[in-house]
């Protein structure tokens, strides 16, 4: 059964790393449904965040051949209920509606998102939390009109501890 | 220049070109410690490197400008890849402020060859060049082996640094051997000395292991019948008592029958290929698997280990020695002999001795065998006659077999066999080529006339592209859509490069000209007319099962 899985991959800085990464999904025909790098706990030691769908069995396969690539220390793979992970949504909208259609400020309210900025055109709504949640405030803003919507990808931490730092001491 | 030498490189393979100008430049200096080998094509100096490689387990190393040049090299890193053969490629590209631009001769070869290379980098400052180097000679080199690609930059190549080198001995982030565990090396040789049918599939996980008297030891304390994949030939001597043959598609009868029959199936430096299983889900079920890997990427990937023993094979298999019982298995041996007994009426006596009028391919290769006792380099290219050859080419000794094995390029054998050769200088090199694969790179004749490498080339000539035809054959009904050959005189060919040829249709010319072939310490060519319509068997075809083996 195909399963939704978060891949953690911890890796030097490298430019080409991402193309080399992908290319292992793209060869498989898997197709990444979020991918976020940042930098992790550890200084000058990056952290891939990759969110795609399939069995089990070949998650594990695809991590063999991720952790295979010269630069990359360790990767994970995580079910949902394994890890803490949030999304972030923007939603820009027209300010005239602050004023026209006043239920708008209950809708912002009830789903407890920020109001980042307001400009004399549009204001920005960002919302983080889970993809049903983002997807909600946008159900319910859509009637108004959202001028640009835009959601990050997944960001997550594991319940389970992933031990780089006591790896990277052993690799040293 | 100097960092190439530090690593032990006196040979390198390539083109030039304007992009790596700066570097040739760099070689006239140094031409008398490092030999550069013109070859006539990209293509061909990475194939010429590979056959060096694998012959000296060195690393190999070629040389090409940017763009065209470096584009050509892909199928020989994407051949290296796969057969997990170390190369150092090192590629022109232009000046650095000119990147992205598409200027000439531009071409974004970081990219391209990502997927196809154990590691790449762009250099493009002159002091990040020794490190680089350094760097990439260890991972083309450890672990398991493989292509890495060093792109510098015109301007890179021209800078002046305050030179120093150290040889690279570690990357924080890449372990090239995994730990072993002592345990799972217990777990096999328990499950190894219960076995009552044991069966050895051997890779050239052994020969890129410098394992082959640590198997032999193994394998002769265990007395266990042992197969090999078409890259782990020449590991394990032909005529050594426990050799039972190759596994896979074209395959002896007797190893493919019985891996549906064996009750435990040891692997051993080998990655379960399509072409040695068929179908997974019909392959070797009733057996308990054990896996001696370096990779652990390819445990588990195709077939699941019951132990997966990870590590290099010469410790991994010194290792285990001491736990393994002493046995012969004498009933389940002559299970083997009887399935030889078999193929040797229906494919290889009718293959060795035929009484048609038309020559075979066996014939040749074993006539070739007698005059060479098996001491030979081999090379082949790919097709009916590479399967020909590794089923009946005789081997006495360890890095002798020469295929591409996994990526199945045609025109590899000419220029690998020039590198091989360069490799191994004291040794007999044989080409086994056949007429469509020898056009392929057939400009390489250029290479032997200009740096006098004796070479032995051997086309078999069936004017097809046999391999395609024996499948459009037997399952395309007959149809032989674009596989016949026209081909051009080969022997006045092989003459315009001044290299001693002859052409022989008949049985009785063959050992003749065979023998005056091996006599010559000059290159020689010798072509020989086979019958055309000849079939390689036995087979599994593919997608079937490995005990449905057909012989005919």
């Amino acid at each position: 059964m195909e399963e939704l899985f978060t891949i953690s991959v911890y890796t030097e800085n490298n430019p080409g790393l991402l193309n080399r990464i992908a290319t292992i999904f793209l060869k498989r025909h898997i197709n990444i449904e979020s991918l976020n790098v940042s930098r992790s706990e550890i200084e000058n030691v990056h952290r891939f965040t990759i969110v795609a769908r399939m069995k089990e069995l070949a998650v594990k396969k695809l991590v063999g051949q991720i952790e295979k690539q010269i630069e990359v220390i360790k990767a994970y793979y995580h079910t949902d209920d394994e890890i803490i992970f949030h999304e972030t949504a923007l939603y820009k909208m027209a300010s005239s509606l602050l004023f026209e259609q006043r239920e708008i400020q209950n809708v912002i309210k009830n789903s407890s998102a920020n109001i980042v900025t307001v400009d004399p055109e549009f204001f920005v709504i960002e919302k983080t939390g889970r993809r049903k949640d983002t997807e909600e405030l946008y159900d319910q803003l859509e009637p108004y009109g959202i001028m640009q919507f835009v959601r990050s990808g997944r960001i997550s931490v594991s319940k389970t501890e992933m031990n780089i730092s006591s790896l990277l001491d052993k690799l040293k | 220049m100097r960092s190439l030498l530090r690593e032990g490189a006196d040979l390198a393979y390539g083109y030039p070109g304007g992009a790596i100008m700066p570097i040739y430049d760099e070689l006239y200096k140094y031409q008398d410690k490092l030999q550069h080998v013109l070859t006539r094509h990209e293509q061909g100096a990475i194939h010429a490197a590979q056959g060096f490689a694998r012959v000296s387990g060195k690393v190999g190393v070629c040389l090409a400008t940017s763009g065209p040049g470096a584009t050509n090299l892909i199928t020989g890193i994407a051949d290296a890849q796969i057969d997990s053969t170390p190369l150092v490629c090192i590629t022109g590209q232009v000046a650095s402020h000119l990147l992205g631009t598409d200027a000439f001769q531009e071409t974004d070869v970081i990219s391209i060859s990502a997927p196809v290379t154990k590691w790449n980098i762009q250099v493009t400052r002159s002091e990040d060049i020794p490190a680089a180097i350094a760097k990439a000679f260890y991972i083309a080199k450890s672990g398991r082996p493989g292509p890495v690609l060093i792109d510098i930059t015109k301007d890179a190549q021209l800078g002046d640094l305050d030179y120093s080198y150290d040889k690279c001995t570690s990357v924080r982030s890449y372990k090239p051997v995994p730990e072993t565990n002592i345990e799972q090396v217990k777990a096999a040789a328990e499950l190894i000395n219960s076995a009552k049918k044991p069966f050895i599939v051997f890779g050239q996980g052994v020969i890129l292991g410098e394992a082959e008297a640590e198997f032999k030891a193994f394998i002769e304390k265990a007395g266990i019948p042992s197969a090999w994949t078409v890259l782990g030939l020449s590991a394990l001597p032909t005529e050594h008592y426990l050799n039972v043959g190759m596994v896979g598609m074209h395959g002896h009868y007797g190893p493919n029958k019985l891996t549906n029959e064996c009750d435990v199936l040891i692997a051993v430096g080998m990655r379960f290929d399509d072409r040695v299983t068929g179908s997974l889900n019909t392959y070797a079920k009733q057996a308990k698997v054990v896996h001696f890997e370096i990779d652990p990427a390819e445990v588990d990937k195709n077939v699941k280990a019951d132990v997966a023993v990870l590590g290099d094979s010469k410790d991994t298999l010194g290792k285990i020695l001491p736990f393994i019982n002493e046995n012969k298995h004498d009933a389940w041996h002559n299970e083997f002999k009887k399935h030889w007994e078999t193929e040797v009426e229906a494919v290889i006596d009718p293959q060795l001795n035929p009484t048609k009028e038309g020559l075979t391919m066996g014939e040749v290769i074993n006539q070739v065998n007698k005059e060479t006792h098996g001491d030979a380099i081999i090379v082949s290219d790919v097709g009916q006659h590479q399967m020909f050859t590794v089923r009946y080419a005789d081997f006495t000794k360890t890095r002798s077999n020469v295929t591409s094995g996994g990526l199945g390029t045609m025109g590899f054998a000419l220029p690998a066999a020039i590198g091989a050769k360069m490799g191994a200088p004291e040794r007999e090199v044989v080409a086994y080529i056949g007429d469509g694969g020898y056009q392929m790179t057939c400009q390489e004749l250029g290479t032997i006339l200009q740096t006098g490498v004796a070479v032995k080339i051997v086309v078999l000539n069936n004017e097809y592209l046999g391999m395609v035809r024996q499948w459009q054959q037997l399952f395309f009904d007959k149809r032989y859509a674009s596989t016949t050959m026209v081909n051009p005189d080969f022997i006045k060919l092989a003459e315009a490069y001044d290299i001693q040829a002859q052409k022989v249709s008949k049985r009785e010319d063959l050992a003749g000209a065979v023998k005056e072939m091996i006599a010559s310490d000059k290159s020689y060519f010798l072509e020989v007319m086979i019958e055309k319509e000849d079939n390689v068997f036995p087979m599994v075809p593919t997608g079937a099962c490995v005990s449905e083996v057909r012989l005919s």
